[in-house]
């Protein structure tokens, strides 16, 4: 089914290293929540906390409104997929998605046709007398998620699933994942370190560092306002300007004080956002856009980036009239 | 409940794994002449015995020639082997390398069993040398196993590289192949002298006048229970374990 | 000369070294032996034929088939017991102790593997003779009134084989253990299922093919070994290696000693295509 999720004042010390302080979050039954970060941030910490395979130092968590304090694994309402996907080698596909049901007890034909159904949610219909070791990686993974799922679970973690799979695979198990997710209704946990991942599925993203929580909401959110300046260069390129009294170092900004954040993509012919004449230094096809450097002419220190359509390849040296329609100023 | 007997089991465990070492180690300083209880009394009489047997200090010394000896050759060899295995496809390679593998199913007595009826055969005498014949038809399978297992890409492309900076062949196995596989030629090295240095049924069917301590400490049992045999056994475990602690430290601490 | 075929014949000369000494010492006097298993002795001359004499002497005589069933007895016991022995041993060192701790439980548990084969055996005559430590022990506690008769009876071989095959076992069946990926245990507890069924429907089915590869190791070692027996055996019942040794000694009779090993091969083999079957266990 599926449960909202709770996690209040959190922290997690391993000796004197210090993984996650003091975070909080609150996430709504049935949401798509993705845990992003570089390696190193606490997210997969905090996901193995909600899942039992550890114990905060400080702090509780919460699934459907009960503390999971002291509260196993196979006792909670969870279930995860990891990142080796830990199919059982020697079970057929249809022993290791109905495990799950076996430890609860269910009835061998009941089980095993439940268990039929579920790899026919993830596309593997009629393989289930099949062996882990002759599927590809990306069928492993979807025969980890039908396992997850098959025993109903409130919520679903899932760690880095889709690094081992190539990019065009790993799209299309995103947009699988999505659906379903959908489908099924179940409160969705994924951690992952691609920016790209996390706005193709999340409905919510929260943008982890060193252990804190540095930014959450919806991916158009995170990306176009975000609150921090880590969250800022991690969900994708960004220009970097200081403003100071009203002044960056190519003139004058309606703007207060602070650091001026632009993305490549924002910096247009036209904006309300005035940067004025800038040279080109360099520029590259990059297919869906063309990738340009620009010094701003009165501001020769400063490098722009700049994404400009495919159809424009400009030369190096020549100048252009830029400005910016979207932007964001963190103040201190 | 469950961890009491946990605890239990492996206490139990450690205690028979050491029982006859520790009677060993305990009765070796026996102040009698049985090293059965009850316990006399302390002393050291048998050590001195011992460390001043010329036989058995003759014997120690084979063993150690023999040993490494033997170690050198079955290492020189399988290593070779194993690097021509690894880097061409010559036909029938898996069959070699069923060929150079297989004494180690073999038990060592029928291998000494078979050596000795070539040698009666072929009118060669034993001694220890034919006896280290033996211990590397018993380690070279061993080395060639671990050598070959640990050949890898990361250490293929670098002779490769070596051998288009303009190497020749033997440079390459010198300056590269040998230094990069440094830790498992190690373990090989150390492996096979360990096995060699115990080794008792090739030693004991392949020499004759000379011989190596296992085989000296087995007459040594035929003239019955005595302290003396406590202290050499014990001299050979504290050896031992010397040596083991101390490769523990150096050669193994190596890996990342 | 082309490239390739340069290769080759340098591939060939590093290879020739280790397969002809492997020909030279191991095959060669494999082969000899079996021809001399056809052939049989007239006074203290070996004369060649081929005579399956040997062989069905092998198969009629008493004592010669006691043996080989004596040491087929032994060497299952021993291999059940020590597996069943070693199998929680390591478990425990691979689960229950901590990671720090580990490499050093493990050293101890094989520690004694660095006595010396034969001392150790002899160590085992010390502890289970008539005047040994266990008989000691039993009488100082009042548990028995007599001296046990351990040593020099089949219970003491088993109990030297079990005391090394133990360590062995433990040592093999840990580097198995801990192969395995911590997330299988943590997917089948994370589905519900308990410490016990994570261990037998996971833990032990994986680790099935390394435990035989371990019983294999253990048969193969402890039906082929002399020394054991003969320190600690008693000479009423014979293993096949002592009755291989005894035509060794005065009699000299090498076409039966041949004749006897071959046998022993046979078993051996034998029981490699046994556990092949398990061997093959689908693995990923």
């Amino acid at each position: 089914m599926t449960a909202a999720v709770r996690i209040a004042d959190v922290s997690q010390r391993y000796g004197a290293a210090l993984a996650l302080d003091r975070v909080s979050l609150e996430i709504e039954a049935g949401e798509f929540v993705v845990l992003l970060g570089p390696s190193g941030c606490g997210k997969t910490t905090l996901l193995n906390i909600i899942g039992g395979f550890a114990e905060p130092t400080e702090g509780t968590v919460l699934i459907g409104g009960r503390d999971m304090a002291g509260v196993a694994p196979k006792d909670r309402p969870t279930t995860t997929v990891f990142q080796d996907y830990a199919l059982f080698p020697h079970m057929s596909l249809r022993d290791n998605v109905a495990f799950g049901l076996r430890m609860r007890g269910v009835h061998r034909a009941s089980r095993a046709s439940k268990a039929d159904e579920m790899l026919a949610l993830v596309g593997l219909e009629g393989r289930g007398d099949r062996r882990p070791h002759e599927l590809s990686g990306g069928q492993r993974q979807r025969v980890a998620l039908a396992r997850a799922l098959a025993v109903e679970p409130d919520v679903l973690l899932l760690d880095e699933p889709l690094g081992a799979l190539d990019l065009k695979l790993r799209r299309q198990m995103q947009d699988e994942l999505k659906a379903i997710q959908r489908r099924v209704g179940t409160t969705f946990v994924h951690v992952t370190h691609d920016q790209e991942e996390a706005m193709a599925i999340a409905d919510r993203i929260v943008v982890m560092n060193a252990g804190r929580i540095e930014h959450h909401g919806p991916p158009r959110e995170v990306y176009l306002y975000p609150k921090t300046l880590f969250t800022a260069s991690f969900m994708g390129e960004v220009n970097r300007i200081p403003v100071q009294g009203g002044r960056a170092p190519f003139g004058p900004v309606p703007v207060p004080d602070g650091t001026l954040l632009i993305r490549p993509e924002a910096i247009r012919p036209t904006g309300s956002l005035h940067i004025g004449l800038c040279k080109v230094e360099d520029a590259a096809f990059f297919g869906t856009h063309v990738r340009a450097h620009v010094t701003p002419v009165t501001a020769q220190d400063l490098t722009l980036v700049v994404h400009l359509p495919q159809s424009q390849l400009p030369e190096a040296g020549a100048v252009m009239d830029l400005g910016a329609e979207t932007y964001v100023v963190l103040t201190k | 409940m469950m961890r009491v007997l946990t605890w239990a089991y492996l206490a139990a465990a450690y205690a028979f794994v050491f029982l006859p070492v520790a009677v060993l180690v305990a009765f070796s300083f026996q102040d009698g002449r049985l090293p059965v209880p009850p316990f006399k009394g302390v002393t050291l009489d048998w050590y001195a015995k011992v460390l001043g047997n010329d036989d058995l200090v003759a014997a120690l010394l084979n063993s150690l020639l023999v040993a490494v000896v033997s170690s050198v050759i079955a290492l020189l060899l399988g290593f070779l082997a194993a690097h021509a295995l690894a880097r061409v496809r010559l036909p029938r390679s898996a069959l070699m390398r069923g060929v150079l593998i297989a004494p180690m199913t073999v038990s060592y007595l029928i291998i000494a069993l078979g050596l000795l009826s070539l040698f009666n055969m072929t009118g060669v005498r034993l001694s220890l040398w034919t006896a280290g014949i033996g211990h590397v038809v018993i380690n070279l399978p061993l080395c060639f196993a671990i050598t070959y297992a640990a050949m890898g890409d990361h250490q293929r492309n670098a002779e490769r590289a070596a051998r288009d900076l303009g190497a020749p062949e033997w440079k390459v196995l010198t300056l590269i192949s040998a230094p990069m596989l440094s830790a498992p030629l190690a373990a090989a090295f150390f492996l096979s002298v360990t096995f060699s240095w115990d080794e008792f049924i090739i030693a004991f069917l392949l020499t004759r006048f000379d011989v190596t301590l296992p085989v000296e400490i087995w007459s040594m049992l035929k003239s019955g229970l005595s302290p003396a045999t406590n202290a050499v056994g014990s001299l050979v475990f504290l050896v031992s374990v010397t040596l083991v602690i101390l490769l523990e430290l150096t050669v193994f601490r190596k890996r990342p | 000369m082309s490239l390739a075929s340069r290769e080759r014949r340098l591939a060939w000369a590093l290879l020739a070294p280790a397969l002809l000494w492997t020909a030279a010492f191991f095959l060669l006097p494999f082969v000899a032996m079996i021809a001399l298993s056809f052939a049989h002795m007239e006074g203290r001359e070996v004369v060649q034929g081929f005579d399956p004499d040997n062989y069905s002497r092998i198969l009629t005589d008493p004592v010669i088939r006691g043996a080989l069933w004596n040491s087929l007895q032994i060497t299952v016991v021993v291999t059940v017991i020590s597996v069943l022995l070693a199998y929680p041993l390591a478990a425990i060192i691979a689960f229950r102790v901590p990671a720090r701790w580990q490499r050093l439980a493990l050293l101890m548990a094989v520690l004694p593997f660095w006595t010396s084969y034969v001392v150790r055996s002899y160590s085992w005559l010390l502890v289970l003779g008539q005047n040994g430590v266990v008989n000691k022990a039993l009488l100082g506690l009042g548990v028995i009134a007599e001296p046990l008769e351990i040593a020099s009876t089949r219970a003491a071989t088993v109990i030297g084989f079990v005391h090394f095959f133990v360590m062995l076992l433990t040592l093999t069946i840990y580097a198995n253990l801990i192969q395995l990926s911590p997330n299988y245990s943590r997917a089948a507890q994370d589905l519900g299922a308990s410490r016990w069924q994570t261990f037998t429907l996971v833990i032990l089915p994986l680790t099935l093919p390394g435990v035989v590869t371990g019983a294999f190791l253990t048969f193969v070692l402890c039906i082929g070994d002399y020394i054991t027996p003969q320190i600690l055996g008693g000479n009423t019942e014979l293993t096949l290696p002592q009755l291989i040794m005894l035509q060794l000694g005065r009699s000299g009779n090498f076409p039966l000693a041949s004749a006897l090993s071959v046998v022993l091969m046979a078993v051996v083999t034998l029981a490699y295509f046994l556990s092949i079957r398990w061997l093959r266990l689908d693995r990923v």
